[in-house]
């Protein structure tokens, strides 16, 4: 339990500070708004729209895929780093994962979920 | 190179096969077309039945070993146990695809996917069965599961299998959230998750001073008692069971549960064998509530794949008495299994013969009269539900009666009283349909689809639980040799 007490006192500590920061900024900071300065922050453009609209659902297969391709490929990256020490194990077992990675790109691209239309 | 070969590949042979398999069906089914797809089907008979010979020569090869051969750093193990496991899953594999084809082309769902599921799903039980290691069992248990969540629902656009699939994925996800939380609890209390460790561990020798412990292997128990549909966590079970096609039923009943039934003798008996006081009276106590819940509820239903379903419950309680007994209990399990999978593909078989133009005669009123007009289908469902309900001489008779009496011999005579008043209660309700079936006049003359795969498999079913039920030691003295 030792361990654990010094990580619950800077919880508390940290909780704490950013709760004062807060209440003295609105307590004593000046408050002068403008309709600008209450607009949603959409980084610096002027928003369009609004929030809940509908969406094709094409995006939806899209961003599957994104999501599953893109985490499958950043496994590549730790592989350069050590791509050294491991040698012709890691060459070899990189490529078989390549290899079923390929294999379902060919499905995903053969079944027609690339194409837009 | 001597990093990669030094990882003894041979313990994940089966499966790999399997999974290089699957990855073929899935790439040329992309260049087919819908009436050349029914080729896949014999391919993947050729994966099974390819996964299975290498299984028999490494069983044939490993038999007389002292010591058994690990891989991978001690997470898998390759023991006669875990093969003869997996002899099992790549049987009922190979039948449940016998049972696919025709079924498919006229439903009009004759894709390759179906069968690389399949294929993947085996190779996830085949990993279960060597796993020695509690991120193994987890990764089992995912590759076994995730394919099945899409099978479930493979007669997409009908709404029950749409259905089937969202609960089973929904309720199967949270039971893996069970079974990760109690994997980290253990981690915790012990600081690894090599079942070796596990079992040398202080935690494990005095589990009840130790509350992370204790919690994990309750957590874990959740965890696989949903896969194995153990009371309380069994409601999916008859509603994924209706509404999944019948071959995924099929393949579900006698699979899903033979992999459930490895990785918890994995868990229990190389994991956490000394901690053996604390889960014994407890997946005791759920046995018993198991087997009564789910012939209870079996006796409701009007609907033949949903009371198989109930059934399939009640044979999980039946099972956990093997489970609980060790030892011989290990062999009694294997060969209740054996029985039990072959008298399930072949009962479901015959449901799936009785076709009633779109949807298959599901109500068990569409059995009335099936004797006069199809004699031989009739017969057929007779054996196998006879066999299910433990009637003497066939196969069901005697995997009963391993079980009874390997629980017996290790002290658990209350639990064996329980099952064997179960039995007798659900009798009654496998009688109701041969009862339907010969001595009720039909309403209408029932529908009725030929194939010559399901006949195949059909035969080797009945072939199966006719013989073991007639010369029942050979296939023991075949394991225990």
């Amino acid at each position: 339990m030792v361990p654990y007490v010094a990580i619950a006192v800077l919880f508390v500590l940290s909780t704490g500070v950013a709760v004062m920061i807060m209440m003295v900024g609105s307590l004593f900071g000046p408050r002068r708004p403008t309709p600008r300065k209450l607009m949603p922050y959409e980084s610096g453009m002027v928003p369009v729209g609004r929030a809940m609209q509908r969406m094709p659902i094409r995006f939806y297969l899209i961003a599957t895929l994104f999501i599953i391709f893109d985490i499958e490929v950043i496994f590549l990256f730790p592989w350069a780093l050590v791509y050294r020490q491991l040698g012709v194990f890691g060459l070899l077992e990189m490529f078989t994962f390549l290899a079923l990675l390929v294999a379902g790109f060919v499905y995903v691209w053969r079944k027609g979920a690339l194409e837009w239309e | 190179m001597e990093r990669f070969l030094a990882q003894n590949w041979t313990v994940i042979q089966p499966a790999l096969f399997l999974v290089f398999t699957g990855l073929i069906v899935l790439l040329v089914d992309l260049w087919l077309k819908e009436e050349e797809r029914e080729w896949l089907a014999y391919f993947s008979l050729v994966g099974f039945g390819g996964a299975g010979v290498i299984v028999v020569r490494q069983w044939l090869a490993v038999r007389g070993l002292e010591t058994p051969i690990t891989g991978f750093g001690g997470m898998m193990v390759l023991d006669t146990l875990g093969l003869l496991f997996q002899m099992l899953f790549f049987l009922v594999g190979f039948l449940a695809v016998l049972l696919a084809p025709g079924y498919l082309t006229r439903r009009r769902l004759q894709r390759g996917e179906f069968y690389a599921l399949l294929l993947f799903s085996t190779a996830g039980m085949s990993l279960l069965a060597g796993a020695q290691d509690l991120i193994m069992l987890f990764l089992g248990i995912e590759v076994l599961s995730i394919p099945l969540y899409i099978l479930a629902g493979f007669a997409r656009p009908r709404l029950d299998s749409e259905e089937a699939s969202l609960k089973y994925f929904l309720l199967g996800a949270f039971a893996t959230g069970f079974l990760l939380y109690g994997t980290a609890l253990l981690y915790g209390a012990t600081g690894t998750t090599a079942f070796e460790a596990l079992r040398a561990s202080e935690a494990a020798a005095a589990p009840r001073e130790n509350v992370m412990f204790m919690a994990g292997i309750a957590l874990l128990l959740v965890g696989l008692g949903f896969k194995i549909s153990m009371a309380p966590f069994h409601q999916w079970t008859p509603d994924v069971y209706e509404g999944a096609p019948t071959p995924v039923t099929a393949f579900m009943v006698a699979a899903t549960k033979a992999g459930g039934m490895v990785a918890l003798i994995r868990l229990l008996y190389w994991g956490l064998g000394p901690a053996d006081d604390v889960w014994r009276p407890l997946l005791g106590v759920l046995a018993a509530v198991t087997m009564t819940w789910g012939n209870v509820g079996a006796l409701l239903q009007r609907n033949v794949k949903r009371m198989l379903a109930y059934s399939s419950i009640a044979h999980a309680g039946y099972l956990l008495i093997g489970v609980l007994s060790g030892g011989v209990g290990f062999v009694a399990v294997l060969v209740y299994l054996l029985i039990y999978a072959l008298t399930n593909l072949g009962a479901f078989g015959v449901i799936l013969l009785l076709e009633d133009g779109e949807r298959e005669a599901l109500d068990i009123e569409s059995y009335r009269g099936l004797a006069r007009f199809h004699p031989g289908a009739a017969l057929l469902m007779s054996v196998f539900l006879l066999s299910l309900a433990g009637f003497p001489p066939t196969a069901g008779f005697f995997g009963k009666f391993l079980l009874f009496t390997a629980g017996i011999s290790a002290g658990l005579t209350w639990l064996v009283v329980v099952a064997v008043l179960n039995s007798v209660l659900s009798v009654f309700y496998y009688a109701r349909v041969i009862v339907k079936m010969y001595m009720q006049e039909p309403v209408e003359t029932p529908a009725f689809s030929r194939s010559w795969l399901v006949a195949g498999a059909l035969a080797v079913a009945a072939v199966g639980v006719v013989l073991l039920g007639l010369y029942p030691t050979v296939v023991v003295r075949l394991i225990t040799a």
